[in-house]
């Protein structure tokens, strides 16, 4: 099997005896443990336990949320003391939510056993029992190792590499483990390959590690497996996914795709002793190697360490220096970040703690200008343009930064180490990449509220057509009860008509008679007054004044009579039962003709009425493009109608014309007479002086008289 | 004369033929409504708040396709103002002051205890990110919030607060390296000079 090669790459000084020295140990137990929520990829676990709980060791303390996520687990017995943000391992210095275990030493399990034979329980319940033990993949993104199992699901997975290369300085932890559980390793190897099925298994390791290689082949000999333990060259960075991959297998994982989507599948020999421990053992994830190196360091060592360990007690058992120690890093020189705290502790993904002397580090020189030397094109393992990446990353050009692929950027920090100008460009593309993903972040945010905005409008203008509708249906239904009632009416009017004979009729009747008679009487009057004000003053039209008089005098006499005649008959009961029909008659007959005036009008409003109807019901018709017949059969009854109007209007002049008036005539100076009282009353309103006022108002009353008495005259007729 | 007959009807013809395949594509490819609309309430940071003096960020994004100035937005701040420029192929402007000034981002929170279930916030919240009923204590959907202040005016009781959004882990943001040293004795400005 060949060994290939990947572009660029680094030979840094490697710095990893200092902490291969001495064999591994364990850490001491510190007396508190701060547990971070999150210790991996994704989202933060969710803490199942609170304040004042006792654990045991390995008991679950915080559930996954999620798909992507992992259970966090006691490291040791003790007592909850605090849930609250502490400092985390996180470039960025800020504190997270932390669980605080006040350990009680005795280091007491809880009950677990592992699975007597893994290959009887189906894929999906071993994979389901390794997420339940809280793996995460230990060789520095922390991706739920359980997600990763899964993904021969939905790929063809034809390999299995196994990364074991550990390419950069200082960093022994992988190392040390493969010395010392070089067994555990292959194990985990085997129950990766039962869930994976691929078709080869590849070790990948720099050959900077001889012990570590010859432990594992004695390992492997005993295994059933096809492994190939494959040694490439020291160089840097070998370990990165894609760089390992393409050395051992020539293939290049396409940009914006996973190693999965080419049949590979890459994990960390960390986590595959992790997988075999929680497995055999039943152990979750609590603990791991740490490296501790470092000039400040009096034993740079290697330390089986409880997850939750501040570095500060780990510094303290490896014989720290303070006043040589100048920073302290965590994770390797090259794409490790420095941490001010030193209680900041140990989780899933700390493989190394450096503390550094200002002479082994000394802070970087200052950035000079890019001279485009084009050195860290050569450098860049993953075929980059670093410099134009750093003058749009410079510039915040993010678009065209992300055109040239900075997301394919691993911030190795090989170009800044080749920089001849100390430019720290892996600085420049993590601010490039971060305030791309921020951006990303709050158009999601942007389009999330754009839904949501959207959706109420929606709902109101839904809510708006509905109450709308609504408010139209009841008025439809308050018309519908209103023409039902009227119809009732009617009905009960025509009942009552036709039971003339019934005594309330005839006092009703007697009722409408009287106030004939008093409304005749009153119309006489006035009629009278009007005259002898237009006697005086010598207005026109005394004549006809005289005539309408004389008329009124005669009706007024006749609605007397008919309502004396009428109080006799009901006087009378014996006479009105005897001839209740005769009576009612004449009473009916008498009305009619004093009332025939009155009556006539009334005709003429219904008239119109009807004319107008029969209009629109014409004028429908025919949009509605209704059948001849209708349209002609409404034409007829349209033209009588009018017919009937035109002759019931002309009757009306035509009486007026008997009585000497001028029914237009009469109109007009009735609208006239109206026009004057308003303009005199809004003079006097509007007068300035009380003594105008007053002689204003004085002028009023014989203009509103004109007026009332014309509208009187006028009432007569319509 | 023929040949210019010829020409003419040839002319004619190309002129008949182009003007049908115009009509067709008008036809077939109409575009409903501005698409540049779209393209400008994208940008907008959809907040929904109206310091820009419209009711919302869609009919903000009408009046700027319209004509209207690009800098009112102060949720968005000057990001937002050179994206639109650029879209639009216009000056850059800073933000007019008149509308408010950018802001870190907020989000309400309404202090329970005094709150006296008026429902008038729910009203008004234009994201619906206000959980409550009548007479019943509301409270802020956190994620959903856009810090939009539309809902502090009409609490009856001023219950509600607008609180800074905090740096987490989840959204911090590696910062800009520190520009290059100036080597050059001349390029150096010194803190005297530049309040000079």
């Amino acid at each position: 099997m060949a060994v290939y090669s990947f572009h660029g790459g680094i030979h840094p000084p490697e710095n990893k005896l200092q902490s291969t020295q001495t064999p591994l140990v364990d850490a001491p137990l510190p007396k508190h443990l701060v547990i971070p929520v999150l210790q991996h990829i994704g989202m933060a676990a969710d803490p199942v336990v609170s304040v004042g709980d006792t654990v045991l060791k390995g008991q679950v303390i915080a559930e996954p949320v999620g798909r992507i996520s992992t259970a966090i687990h006691a490291p040791s017995s003790g007592r909850v003391i605090d849930i609250s943000q502490q400092p985390v391992p996180h470039a960025s210095g800020l504190e997270a939510e932390c669980i605080i275990i006040e350990t009680d030493g005795e280091e007491r399990w809880i009950e677990h056993a592992g699975l007597a034979d893994y290959k009887q329980l189906a894929p999906n319940s071993l994979i389901d029992f390794i997420r339940s033990k809280g793996i995460a993949g230990m060789g520095g993104a922390g991706f739920p190792t359980d997600v990763k199992l899964h993904l021969g699901d939905d790929h063809i997975v034809n390999t299995l590499i196994i990364n074991a290369a550990e390419c950069e300085p200082y960093i022994t932890s992988d190392d040390m483990l493969m010395r010392t559980s070089a067994e555990a390793i292959v194990g985990g190897i085997e129950i990766i390959a039962h869930l994976l099925k691929p078709h080869h298994i590849i070790i990948g390791i720099e050959d900077n590690k001889p012990e570590a290689i010859a432990a594992l082949k004695a390992a492997m000999e005993s295994s059933r497996l096809e492994i190939d333990l494959q040694v490439v060259p020291t160089k840097y960075p070998s370990g990165g996914e894609r760089q390992l991959i393409q050395l051992l297998t020539n293939i290049e994982v396409p940009s914006g795709q996973i190693p999965a989507d080419v049949g590979i599948v890459c994990q960390n020999v960390g986590t595959a002793a992790a997988i075999h421990r929680a497995v055999t053992t039943g152990e979750p994830l609590i603990s791991r190697i740490v490296t501790l190196t470092g000039a400040a360091l009096q034993q740079p060592q290697n330390l089986h360490t409880l997850l939750g360990t501040p570095f500060s007690t780990l510094l303290e058992f490896a014989g720290v220096d303070h006043d040589k120690l100048s920073k302290l890093v965590m994770g390797g020189p090259m794409m490790g970040v420095p941490v001010t705290s030193p209680h900041i502790p140990v989780i899933k993904t700390t493989n190394c703690i450096i503390a550094t002397t200002s002479e082994e580090m000394p802070p970087p020189p200052p950035a000079q200008a890019c001279i485009r030397c084009g050195m860290c094109e050569q450098a860049c393992p993953a075929q980059l343009l670093p410099q134009q990446l750093y003058w749009f990353s410079k510039g915040k050009e993010f678009d065209k930064a992300r055109q040239h692929n900075l997301f394919d950027c691993i911030e190795c920090g090989a170009c800044a180490y080749v920089c001849p100008s100390n430019i720290p460009l892996v600085q420049y593309y993590r601010f490039a990449k971060s305030e791309i993903r921020n951006e990303e972040m709050e158009q999601r945010r942007a389009d999330h509220a754009r839904a949501r905005f959207e959706a109420r409008q929606a709902r109101l203008e839904r809510e708006a057509a509905e109450k709308a509708e609504k408010r139209k249906q009841r008025a439809i239904e308050a018309a519908a009860a209103q023409a039902a009632r009227k119809k009732e009416q009617e009905r009960a009017a025509a009942k009552a008509a036709e039971s003339g004979t019934q005594t309330a009729d005839a006092e009703a009747n007697i009722k409408a008679l009287k106030v004939a008679a008093a409304v005749a009487r009153t119309k006489l009057s006035k009629a009278e007054k009007a005259l002898k004000n237009a006697r005086d003053k010598g207005l026109e039209g005394i004549d006809k004044l005289e005539a309408t008089v004389t008329d009124l005098s005669t009706k007024a006499d006749q609605a007397q009579a008919a309502y004396d005649k009428a109080q006799a008959a009901s006087s009378q009961p014996t006479s009105r039962t005897s001839e209740p029909a005769s009576n009612t008659n004449s009473v009916a007959n008498s009305d009619a003709e004093c009332e025939a005036k009155q009556d006539k009008p009334v005709d003429l409003k219904g008239l119109k009425q009807q004319v107008s109807i029969m209009r629109t019901k014409l004028k429908k018709a025919n949009a509605a493009n209704a059948n001849p017949a209708e349209i002609e059969e409404l034409e007829t009854r349209l033209s009588a109608a009018q017919a009937e109007l035109t002759a019931a209007e002309q009757q009306q002049i035509d009486r007026a014309a008997a009585e000497g008036i001028d029914l237009k005539q009469l109109k007009i100076d009735a609208a006239l007479a109206k026009a004057a009282v308003t303009k005199a009353e809004r003079a006097a309103k509007a007068a300035e002086t009380d003594e105008e006022r007053l002689t204003l108002e004085s002028e009023l009353p014989p203009k509103r008289e004109t007026a009332e008495k014309l509208a009187a005259q006028l009432a007569r007729f319509e | 004369m023929d040949s210019v007959l010829t020409a003419i009807f040839v002319l004619l013809a190309l002129a008949l033929v182009f003007g049908l395949i115009l009509g067709y594509a008008s036809v077939r490819f109409k575009v409903e409504g501005n698409p540049i609309v779209d393209q400008i309430d994208a940008i907008l940071p959809q907040t929904q708040c109206g310091q820009c003096g419209h009711p919302g960020c869609r009919p903000y994004a009408q009046a700027i396709a319209s004509g209207e100035a690009i800098n009112k937005c102060p949720p968005g701040g000057q990001a937002t103002i050179d994206q639109l420029a650029e879209l639009l192929n216009v000056e850059s402007i800073p933000l007019d002051a008149e509308h408010g000034s950018e802001d870190v981002r907020k989000v309400a929170y309404i202090r329970e205890d005094e709150c006296i279930g008026c429902t008038k916030c729910i009203q008004a919240c234009p994201v619906d990110a206000i959980l409550g009923a009548a007479k019943q204590m509301h409270t802020v959907i956190v994620s959903e919030c856009t810090g939009c202040d539309l809902c502090v005016e009409p609490c009856p009781v001023d219950c509600i607060d607008m609180i800074p959004v905090g740096t987490t882990i989840g959204n911090w943001k590696w910062p800009a390296p520190p520009s290059p040293m100036q080597i050059i004795a001349t390029d150096r400005s010194t803190p005297s000079e530049e309040t000079a």
